[in-house]
């Protein structure tokens, strides 16, 4: 991996990737007729050793450190799970209104023996994809391609499965003009009563209003370096901070409560997926195994529930959702403002 | 030599304007005129020259809207948490305090059964004073009630929005109200409720992206500012300059995303005449 992408707090991996990379190259050949005392470290202790580093950098990574591992762009994105554990993907194109939005990709296919709907965003692999995925910020024909679709897994009862990665709804003259904001709405208020099951995933990037269009599900995980929020720390840094830099954008990402494991204390998420040591970027194939399999298992735990209970389930997981104190009430005076309701025209 | 022209009011010596009691005149933003203070918020919180709408707290909206004496207020009893020790510059607990002591509200809402035109409804209106009418955990609450108890009694329901969004200090809980009372809305259409959603200047953010467009009815006060994002997002994302009246009230009905631009003076009529048409 010659050109791989490495976050900086990953820099102290870069002399032992070095080392290995030089073992693996030395043939045994070599080994027998070199002739120099210096014993060289064996492949094998190298691995742990990597390993051992890797693990001590995962394991205390800042949430500011988790939105990097979280954009790196080697990080599998829909499309790439697609075709890792999707069989037979049928992609379906466009709202049949405005236009087709590659910022949102659907269709139907299989996960496991499970015939499903994937919905998902795309960011775009390469810089020409990337141009017209607008980096997986969707406009809105993407918002109502996908509720159009889900409409028809709805009408054949076939389960929906979304994959969230985006910064955020696009802000642009045109979303503007065409109802950003509406469509993100009406999708959540049709997600909260579709008569089928859905299950949404944060893959990499959860941005607000955006993410939560095609998220509004029975049950929500997220990928365990992905992050999930009201606003980016960079947005949030700008306005609360007055400027964005690295060190507001990692208090801002602190603050946020943004990471894994701070959505699921939330209440905000059910379940963290795995991902392989080191991030889904080092190993996208165990990455997308792990999905798999999570998709899997609950895919067929929804399935017992009747469809009834499953939507006043829906409600109630969202409804709950929320802090606030109460006041103990104080008994006072009717002020002139409040009497007894009664008609007057 | 030429005369100096006749002097405006920012350019008046500061000794000269503090002659001037304060408060008791003030400039309007749109046509520049000085008003009488108690003629504009007799006209309504308009200027009675130009009709500029002047931006209205929750209590003066719900006074405006109901008939004299019928509003009786419910869900008044919650009050902001910090669930997550929120700090930036400020900690949001002494946000909440300040903000609390500016107001003497606990959030930025007001909710609560009244008659218009001797109609029941139920009404939630936000408030721009509290933290930009930003929406946390109590706003959604308090909305999400009033759906549901919309939803129970089979009142119609309406909601007058303004604010800045969602409330950054509360995050992913923050965020998740929209799909709380988008959901709230689901049941309440399911029932065959009827909402009037009432945009005002300015609607943004998760809370235009929420409820505020889920309206059977929508309707907006003239030239109010409604959008997703937020003009300088949008100018900082496409790097040229935004088109005269762009997000306003009269561009969204343009666009078709918005019923009927209603001015203040025609508002209860015009609710009253809804719930005639498309109440129960
Ligand atoms: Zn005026």
């Amino acid at each position: 991996m010659t050109s791989f992408y490495r976050l900086e707090f990953e820099k102290p991996l870069e002399v032992l990737d070095q080392q290995i990379a030089e073992a693996q190259s030395l043939t045994a050949a070599d080994l027998l007729t070199r002739d120099d005392a210096k014993p060289t470290p064996s492949l094998t202790s190298l691995r742990k050793k990597h390993k051992a580093l890797l693990k001590k950098i995962y394991g205390k990574l800042t949430p500011w450190e988790t939105v990097r591992v979280a954009r790196h762009p080697g990080r599998p994105q829909t499309r790439d799970y697609i075709e890792a554990f999707c069989r037979d993907f049928c992609e379906l194109h466009g709202d049949r209104a405005f236009g087709d939005d590659p910022a949102i990709v659907t269709g139907f296919g299989r996960i496991g023996s499970i015939k499903c709907l994937i919905i998902g965003h795309h960011k775009g692999r390469d810089t020409q994809e990337k141009i017209a995925c607008h980096f997986g910020c969707a406009h809105p024909e993407g918002y109502r391609k996908a509720l159009a679709k889900m409409k028809l897994a709805e009408k054949f009862q076939v389960p929906i499965v979304t994959l969230v990665d985006t910064p955020g709804a696009y802000p642009g003259l045109g979303a503007e003009q065409r109802g950003q904001a509406e469509a993100i709405a009406i999708n959540m208020m049709e997600m909260s009563r579709l008569k089928t099951p859905i299950l949404s995933i944060v893959i990499g990037e959860g941005g607000s209003g955006g993410a939560l269009g095609i998220a509004v599900a029975d049950r929500v995980a997220m990928m365990e370096y992905s992050w999930y929020s009201v606003i980016s720390p960079e947005g949030c840094a700008a306005i609360l901070w007055k400027q964005a830099n690295e060190q507001t954008n990692e208090l801002a990402a602190q603050a946020l409560n943004m990471t894994s494991q701070d959505n699921l204390k939330l209440g905000i998420i059910d379940e963290i997926i795995r991902e392989p040591l080191g991030g889904a970027h080092r190993d996208p194939a165990g990455a997308s195994d792990l999905l798999e399999a999570w998709i899997v298992k609950t895919l067929r735990e929804l399935k017992a529930f009747p469809i009834d209970d499953l939507i006043n389930n829906r409600y109630e997981r969202f409804r709950k959702l929320g802090s606030y104190e109460t006041v103990p009430l104080i008994v006072e005076v009717p002020s002139q403002e409040s009497p007894s309701p009664k008609a007057s025209s | 030599m030429t005369r100096a022209p006749a002097r405006t009011w920012t350019q008046l010596k500061p000794a000269r304007r503090a002659a001037i009691p304060e408060g008791l005149w003030l400039r309007c933003p749109q046509c520049a005129k000085m008003i009488y203070r108690r003629r504009m918020e007799a006209n309504l919180h308009v200027c009675p020259e130009c009709e500029h709408h002047f931006r209205i707290g929750a209590v003066e909206r719900v006074q405006q809207l109901a008939d004299s004496g019928t509003f009786v207020r419910m869900f008044d009893d919650l009050k902001p948490g910090d669930p997550l020790k929120f700090t930036d510059l400020k900690s949001y607990r002494k946000r909440i305090v300040s903000e609390q002591a500016k107001t003497g509200q606990l959030d930025a809402i007001q909710a609560g059964e009244l008659f218009i035109k001797g109609r029941q409804a139920m009404v939630s209106c936000l408030d721009l004073r509290f933290m930009m009418g930003s929406m946390g955990s109590v706003v959604g609450e308090t909305i999400t009630r009033s759906i549901e108890h919309a939803t129970a009694r089979d009142l119609p329901l309406i909601i007058v929005s303004c604010s800045g969004g969602a409330r950054m200090q509360e995050s992913g809980l923050s965020l998740m109200q929209m799909a709380k009372t988008s959901a709230a809305l689901a049941r309440h259409d399911n029932a065959g409720g009827l909402f009037i959603s009432v945009l005002t200047d300015p609607t943004t953010g998760g809370v235009t992206a929420s409820f505020a467009m889920l309206g059977d009815v929508i309707i907006a006060e003239p030239k109010a500012l409604i959008g997703f994002a937020g003009p300088r997002v949008i100018q900082q994302t496409i790097r040229q300059e935004l088109p005269e009246g762009f997000q306003r009230s009269e561009f969204l009905m343009n666009a078709g995303l918005v019923d009927r631009v209603v001015s203040r003076h025609d508002l209860r009529s015009e609710i009253a005449r809804f719930i005639d048409y498309a109440g129960k």
